[in-house]
């Protein structure tokens, strides 16, 4: 069987994953290694007005006890955000400052005020608790669409009134005009509830301080070992580029939440300066709950109009966003550049405006969580539709291809340029395999049975990549948003590939190298990918917004094309050959039309014996590329998803779920099903299960898997995913990206479905049973009445 | 301190620990058998599973002490002679890990669900698959390839 690119192959690394061998974070132990355990706020808002750590720093196997005032007087730096916004008055976004450990005030219950470092982590944890801190409690804020009321209390001083950002997009004037002069307006109020990540290997840090190298070195569960790198070499002051590396091992999972630098890492790095020993931190899920960085947490108004015949004539959107107590990472592009300009969906709309308010809370920071912007925009769109769809008499599929944006390239009001794709084509294979025909039967049996059936669809599109750098970088981005690859061949012909992206989940191992093996015809067991060591890889900015494969493989193929390149000189010299004739398949290089070749590995012990190589050509067969992608890329896709309530309980079961999508080029549909698959279920869990609770005062309901309900296997049913392909015309491969598509299409799907079988468009995520049996209360007395 | 000894994968062992030692720390850190994971602290996520005296146990729950005498298979000890048990060799087949992190507990808790199936006459059905995956959290794959890969090995066991 093939290996190349479009096969099934199953996955190289799971060999250690099923044995038990792999090699996480928390497995690695260092010698001489202590512990840290912190010490936390449990208030929501407060001064601290004193750290008494006298008691801690008596106890047994207590090595430290570090504060606040010692960070900041060894000058290590505020954690920042990298993305800078711009309100529309001009003015610039309002980051207040937020150091590793709190020094004057605590902005959330869990913000890090000390930490312990001891020989074993039960002692660390007795030890923290033996920390006496004095807090004076502060009012606090903690819902978004509370943050901007007069009076409210302030999260930082920077920033009066809690705002962060007011930031527009689009022509507010014309969208106002059009939507006045609609036949139909169609006008919701939409929260996108808030999220935990949750990836199943909690965040974990071992950090190590060679004095005499004047060295550190960082294992840590981070989807880009080298954004830690610069970050807390260049911001963070924690130690010089060159005097630091960073290692991400084995990542059980990151969906966002593992981009950013925690504070964590920054203390364990510090700590292990000031303690001359290993730190090594790892949260238990509690602690994840309590300080990883949460998604979405979005309110809004939409309003969208529409002509006689259902075309949109305008769409205007409203959104506070809540960004937590400091300004994470990337935050502040979520809410904007990753969201808004999304709002055109897949439809053609000649006015769109959308006015985002960001806002501080008293709660943990919020910054992307898979698929990030992309879901919150998705989600208002397609309720958009589907509302707009009902009230017009519409059928909801046919609104949508109305609408539909049928010719590319396709630029929308909102900055976004849709390079290729095939809405109708998409729509068209989801109907087919959800068998939508056949759904009023399926509906009629559902009724005899006394449960509600209802069908939802989303057609969702997404941008991917997040580049090319000199458009982020115009739009306030603090970094280039490229690749980097380096091929390395050697003298025996086998070949290390070492990447800038990241792989936790997503099976780099095997789909890298098919690239490789598809183009030279080599095995895949003859390719091996490097990837998450800053000593190994020179740099890469590592894996989120689904552009491993449009950007990072797309830089091993410059490469590739550059190693190639050399190949055909070298083999063209030996095989006394014009480079014109030969061809590069089955692990050799041939001279079409003749029984004359090398084999890949001669061609490898030629480079590098260098005996007879062309003149002036240098040794060694190794070539890296950077790679810039010139545009976004733009997956898409239709989703189709069917339920079935149970009126008396308000329980909802999904029981089909269809998608059709389109990622361009396909390396491993395998692997590609199985993102979906992961995807969708987020996604389900979002609609039906998930959401992060705080109450009043600021402190979190739901700190652990009792409270915080993930998606189990009995929640969802076995997905159909079908593909509908056009190649991405802006990158060597045609990729396009598939690893946010789930997350992003299923919740309206699944919430159009419900809204469906109910019959009310009023409902809310997540829908627990009882938010659906209160809706169906209110939405039809009839049934209730039964 | 704890006297505690047992059989771990076919090898006795004997440790002084802490009495306070749960299961997984003493098989992660005493042991250093780091297959064994720990993705939560209420028990509910189940990437610690183990078999104690052929049941599927989530070591988070068990003190060390409590294993005192018993027979404890990790994911390391379910290869025999280096060849995979049908249940891993499934996973690979099926797709059925993506992170790798849940993949333990649910390989372990696997083997144990056809076992007992097996053992007690019953069809393990997709349906009886989801429900006994209850306690065995997973974010990356859906599911999907799990119960694919868990049907599976149940064919070949
Ligand atoms: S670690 Fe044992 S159930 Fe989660
Ligand atoms: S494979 Fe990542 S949690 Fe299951």
């Amino acid at each position: 069987m093939s290996e190349g690119i479009g096969a099934r192959v199953k996955r190289k690394e799971d060999k250690r994953f099923i044995t038990g061998k792999g090699r996480y974070t928390d497995d690695i132990r260092m010698e001489n290694q202590a512990y840290a355990a912190f010490v936390r706020s449990p208030h929501a808002h407060a001064r601290v007005t004193g750290i008494d750590r006298a008691a801690a720093e008596a106890m047994e196997g207590v090595i430290a006890v570090l504060t606040g005032p010692e960070l900041v007087a060894d000058k290590i730096g505020n954690l920042i955000c990298g993305w800078a916004i711009t309100s529309k008055d001009g003015s610039g976004m309002k980051m207040g400052p937020w150091s590793a450990l709190a020094t004057d005030k605590v902005r959330y219950a869990g913000d890090a005020v000390a930490v312990v470092i001891a020989e074993t982590p039960a002692a660390a944890r007795l030890a923290a608790e033996a920390v006496a801190v004095d807090y004076a409690e502060l009012p606090a804020v903690v819902f978004a669409d509370r943050a901007l009321d007069p009076g409210a209390p302030q999260v930082h001083d920077v920033a009066p009134g809690n705002l962060i950002y007011d930031w527009e997009i689009g022509d507010a004037g014309a969208t106002d005009a059009a939507i006045a002069g609609a036949h139909h307006v169609t006008r919701m109020e939409i929260t996108n509830n808030r999220l935990s990540p949750n990836p199943m290997e909690p965040r974990s840090a071992v950090a190590t301080f060679d004095e005499a190298e004047d060295h550190y070195t960082l294992y840590t569960t981070s989807q880009n070992p080298h954004v830690a790198r610069l970050v807390l070499s260049a911001f963070y002051n924690v130690a010089p580029e060159h005097k630091l590396r960073v290692i991400a091992p084995d990542v059980g999972g990151g969906f966002g939440s593992k981009i950013y630098i925690y504070p964590e890492e920054i203390v364990c790095l510090w700590a292990s300066m000031k303690t001359k020993r290993s730190v090594k931190w790892t949260a238990d899920r509690s602690e994840a709950f309590l300080t990883d960085a949460h998604g979405r947490d979005h309110v809004s108004t939409a309003t969208m109009g529409f002509d006689k015949s259902g075309r949109i004539t305008g769409f205007k959107v409203e959104t506070i966003a809540n960004l937590g107590a400091y300004m994470s990472l990337f935050s502040s592009c979520v809410p904007t550049y990753l969201y808004a300009t999304l709002l055109s969906g897949q439809y053609d709309i000649a006015n769109i405006h959308a006015n985002v308010k960001a806002v501080y809370t008293n709660t943990v920071p919020v910054d992307a969580y898979r698929g990030a912007g992309r879901p919150e925009a998705c989600y208002l769109i397609e309720r958009m539709m589907e509302t707009a769809a009902r009230e017009m008499g519409m059928n909801p599929a046919d609104l949508r291809r109305k609408n539909f944006i049928t010719s590319f390239p396709h630029q929308t009001p909102v900055i976004m340029a849709y390079d290729a794709g095939d809405f109708d084509g998409n729509l068209d294979k989801a109907l087919k395999a959800a068998d939508v025909a056949g759904f009023p039967a399926r509906k009629a049996e559902a009724a005899r049975r006394g449960k509600l059936r209802g069908i939802g669809y989303s057609c969702y599109i997404e941008a991917c990549g997040i580049a090319p750098s000199a458009a982020v970088g115009s739009l306030g981005a603090g970094v280039g948003l490229w690749e980097s690859a380096e091929v390395r061949v050697n003298p025996v012909g086998t070949i290390e590939v070492l990447t800038g992206s990241h792989s936790h989940g997503q099976g780099h191992e095997t789909t890298f190298a098919q690239v490789v093996a598809d183009r030279f015809g080599l095995p895949i067991g003859n390719v091996q990918i490097v990837h998450g060591d800053t000593d190994k890889v020179q740099f890469g900015m590592g894996t989120y917004g689904s552009r491993s494969g449009a950007v990072g493989i797309s830089a091993i193929v410059k490469a590739l094309d550059k190693v190639e390149a050399k190949v055909r000189k070298i083999a063209a010299h030996v095989l006394e050959a014009a480079e014109a004739d030969l061809v590069i398949e089955g692990g050799a290089v041939k001279v079409a039309g003749t029984d004359r070749q090398m084999a890949w590995h001669e061609v490898g012990l030629a480079a590098y014996t260098a005996h007879n190589l062309p003149a002036g050509m240098e040794p060694g067969l190794k070539e890296g590329a950077f790679y810039d992608p010139v545009n976004f890329t733009f997956p898409a896709g239709a989703y189709i998803a069917e339920v079935e309530v149970d009126p008396a309980t308000g329980v909802t079961e999904v029981v089909r779920f269809t998608a059709a999508d389109d990622f361009g080029t396909i390396i491993n549909p395998m692997i590609v099903e199985g993102q979906v698959h992961g995807g969708v279920a987020q996604g389900i869990g979002q609609a039906l299960l998930e959401e992060v609770v705080y109450a009043d005062d600021g402190q979190l309901l739901t700190g652990s898997y009792m409270d915080y309900a993930m998606p189990r296997a009995d929640d969802v049913p076995f997905y159909t995913i079908e593909h509908n392909t056009t190649v991405c015309p802006n990158n060597p491969l045609g990729l396009k990206g598939c690893g946010e598509a789930g997350a992003i299409g299923a919740p309206p799907a699944v919430i159009n479905a419900i809204t469906d079988a109910i019959g009310t468009n009023d409902l809310a995520m997540p829908a627990t049973p009882q938010r659906v049996w209160r809706a169906i209360q209110a939405a039809r007395p009839a049934i209730a009445a039964e | 301190m704890a006297q505690v000894s047992m059989t771990v994968n076919g090898k006795a062992v004997k440790r002084s620990v802490p009495d306070t030692t749960l299961l997984s720390e003493f098989l992660r850190e005493h042991l250093r058998l780091t297959g064994t994971h720990v993705g939560c602290d209420t028990s509910q996520c189940g990437a610690c599973v183990v078999h104690v005296d052929g049941r599927a146990v989530k070591s988070c729950t068990m003190l060390a002490a409590g294993a005192d005498g018993a027979s404890v298979v990790t994911i390391e000890g379910l290869a025999k002679d280096g060849a995979l048990h049908p249940m891993q060799t499934a996973f690979n087949d099926n797709h059925g890990l993506q992170c790798g992190f849940c993949t333990p507990g649910m390989i372990m808790s696997g083997v144990d669900m056809v076992a007992r199936y097996k053992a007690e006459g019953r069809e393990l059905t997709e349906a009886a698959i989801r429900h006994e995956l209850e306690g065995n959290i997973c974010r990356c794959t859906g599911y999907h390839n799990i119960v694919k890969s868990i049907q599976d090995a149940a064919a070949r066991m």
